[in-house]
């Protein structure tokens, strides 16, 4: 699969706009958003090509945007499923039965955490803590929070995702009005 | 019930929506700061209400606010500390979530006071459903005037942004915040000087918690008098707790300071007491970072008197019998729970999220993990609670910021109140498999 590392027009014009939030010469204070754009535009993770693009765009130097890219984790340094589920695993959540869900994923996939699915559908993440203690246990995919999870929730979600066969992304929810 | 001044109408129908916010009162403290106060007469209030910052520190926000330099010719800045991150907390979320014009509001009543005519709402990446509701209700604000060029008719024109993160706790730290919203790692800054001497790009800058900024509108609206008569001492107003783990009623409620720890436990309005009636075993008062608290000590200090919802009060004892009121994340844990092995959970998370500048945290958060970990794996040895000790001791107090100090609380408390259970994982490795949650297999499948 090969797809051009390069930002449509519409894209490119939603760029130079989060540009000018920023006061003049400032504008590598976009890089953090625009990385996400650029993850959920070019396969959900960020290639060395991808990377290099967005450094020319922003006209900074590459490895200001690979010590970026590898300190935050949200960002993906490797490949992952279309659905990558990221779930919970400090106190509140564990206290709730996070591990017993990461078990249920990797039992219904067939894959241990931090692996992806043959058919390149799902990835399992633990990820720490993500706000939502208080419907904890929880998993996020994308933009989306699956809070109080049983297995049976888990089990309609992994149907779901199946079902609809789509990349998944945290800015699934039409960010280009967004950003 | 309660005093409420925050999360008061969030109930109702619509209240995300500009037009159901300004019926319930919405955008009045924009409204009465540019047409009757100067900037002056703003911080003022804000000083005279006591106020202190919502997001854990709890340093005085009008203090803060008054150390901004204002040199002549240099833009300045107010951010919004949304980067939400402290294990128990989602108090901040909820507010964004269900009425996300009350922080705007407080973006520009708080803007005007400090001269700021940009401000920046950085919110953790993870929290990307919640950036798009508040840039819906930043459109809407922009559509009526409220933000812009000359903001209802005023000389004073703002405008704000949101900036996601790339999902780091560290960034909730201000100056690594600073360094994010800069577009890159974020490691904290070195202080002196602090960012209202030099924050965003070298120009002066408030930083300010997401609660600490909405509770700037009731403050202009009641008068900082008139606020700092709710709450208790030097714990004035009210504040969102973010209340989780083995309780009836988990979730996000607003008390006033000084509501006794027991009643906000076992009352139906608060948390509706622990689950299946069990004991009541320890309490994380205020995030992860604020040292564990057995039962007897967090409903009673050490003199016997209850305890209750304050800074004073929570951290009376010091860190011996007491504990800090934080970020207001209130965890639970019953008879059941493990503290080694919840401990873990937060060893692994300081670990995880320690930005690797300053080497006694760096190693001595890895190290922590590691121990922990053999421990709860039942490969313990007698001396590993001494050395866990001996490291976190050395980590407190020897780093740029403090997540270093974060790291090694919970550690030190859980030494101090649950020692023996630690000797039980490591003299008897058996016992560790019988530990076992409320929330076990066959509640997730709903039996």
């Amino acid at each position: 699969m090969s797809q051009e590392i390069k930002f449509n027009e519409e894209t490119l014009a939603l760029v130079h706009k989060m540009i000018k939030r920023y006061p003049e010469g400032k504008h590598k204070s976009a890089l953090l958003p625009i990385l996400h754009i650029a993850q959920a535009e070019f396969g959900g993770w960020l290639s060395p090509e991808t990377m290099d693009y967005v450094a020319s765009v922003l006209n900074i130097k590459p490895i200001e945007v690979y010590e970026v890219a590898s300190f935050y984790s949200m960002y993906n340094l490797k490949p992952v499923g279309k659905c990558l589920l990221e779930v919970c695993r400090t106190s509140s959540c564990w206290t709730r039965g996070a591990e017993d869900i990461v078990k249920h994923l990797e039992k219904k996939l067939g894959i241990k955490e931090g692996e992806t699915t043959k058919d390149g559908m799902f990835t399992i993440k633990t990820v720490e803590c993500l706000g939502s203690c208080g419907t904890a246990p929880l998993l996020q995919c994308g933009a989306s929070y699956h809070e109080n999870l049983t297995f049976e929730k888990v089990d309609n979600l992994l149907e779901e995702y199946r079902a609809a066969g789509k990349q998944r992304s945290y800015t699934d929810m039409d960010y280009k009005n967004t950003l | 019930m309660g005093k409420k001044l925050l999360i008061l109408n969030d109930k109702v129908p619509g209240i995300a929506t500009l037009e159901v916010y300004r019926q319930h009162g919405g955008y009045a403290s924009v409204e009465k700061v540019l047409k009757t106060m100067t900037p002056p007469e703003v911080l003022e209030e804000v000083k005279k209400s006591g106020l202190r910052g919502r997001g854990g520190a709890g340093f005085p926000t009008g203090m803060k606010w008054s150390f901004l330099a204002r040199p002549e010719g240099v833009e300045r800045y107010l951010v919004c500390n949304a980067d939400e991150s402290e294990p128990g907390t989602f108090k901040d979320r909820y507010l964004m979530e269900v009425i996300p014009h009350l922080l705007i509001e407080g973006m520009i009543t708080s803007s005007y006071a400090l001269g700021a005519k940009t401000s920046y709402i950085y919110i953790r990446g993870e929290y990307f459903y919640v950036a798009r509701i508040l840039e819906k209700a930043l459109d809407e604000a922009y559509a009526a005037g409220l933000l812009g060029k000359n903001i209802l008719g005023s000389d004073f024109s703002h405008d704000c942004y949101v900036q996601v993160g790339g999902g780091a706790y560290i960034c909730g730290e201000e100056t690594a915040l600073l360094e994010s919203l800069e577009g890159k790692r974020g490691n904290p800054r070195i202080k002196p000087p602090f960012p209202a001497i030099a924050g965003v790009w070298g120009c002066p800058t408030v930083v300010n918690n997401v609660e600490t900024i909405a509770a700037v509108c009731p403050i202009v609206m009641m008068g900082g008098d008139e606020y700092a008569k709710i709450g208790i001492g030097r714990s004035t107003g009210t504040k969102l707790i973010s209340a989780s783990g083995h309780i009836n009623k988990p979730g996000v409620y607003e008390i006033e300071l000084g509501l006794p720890v027991e009643e906000f436990i076992y009352s139906e309005e608060y948390c509706g007491g622990i689950i299946n009636g069990n004991k009541l075993k320890a309490v994380v008062a205020g995030g992860s970072s604020v040292p564990i608290l057995p039962a007897d000590l967090i409903l009673k200090n050490d003199k016997g008197e209850p305890r209750l919802m304050s800074y004073e009060s929570l951290s009376e004892g010091g860190f011996a019998t007491g504990t800090m009121l934080g970020s207001g994340g209130f965890i639970v844990y019953d008879e059941t729970a493990s503290i080694v092995k919840n401990l873990y959970t937060f060893a692994r998370f300081y670990h995880h999220e320690s930005c690797g500048q300053c080497s006694p945290c760096r190693e001595g958060t890895g190290w922590m993990e590691k121990i922990l970990h053999r421990i709860i794996e039942g490969h313990g040895k007698p001396s590993d609670i001494d050395l866990l000790w001996d490291i976190q001791r050395k980590i407190e107090g020897n780093t740029i910021c403090p997540l270093g100090d974060a790291a090694a609380w919970p550690v030190a408390s859980a030494i101090r109140h649950f020692r023996s259970e630690f000797e039980e994982y490591i003299k008897h490795p058996e016992k560790i498999k019988d530990v076992k949650h409320y929330y076990s297999v066959h509640q997730l499948a709903g039996a």
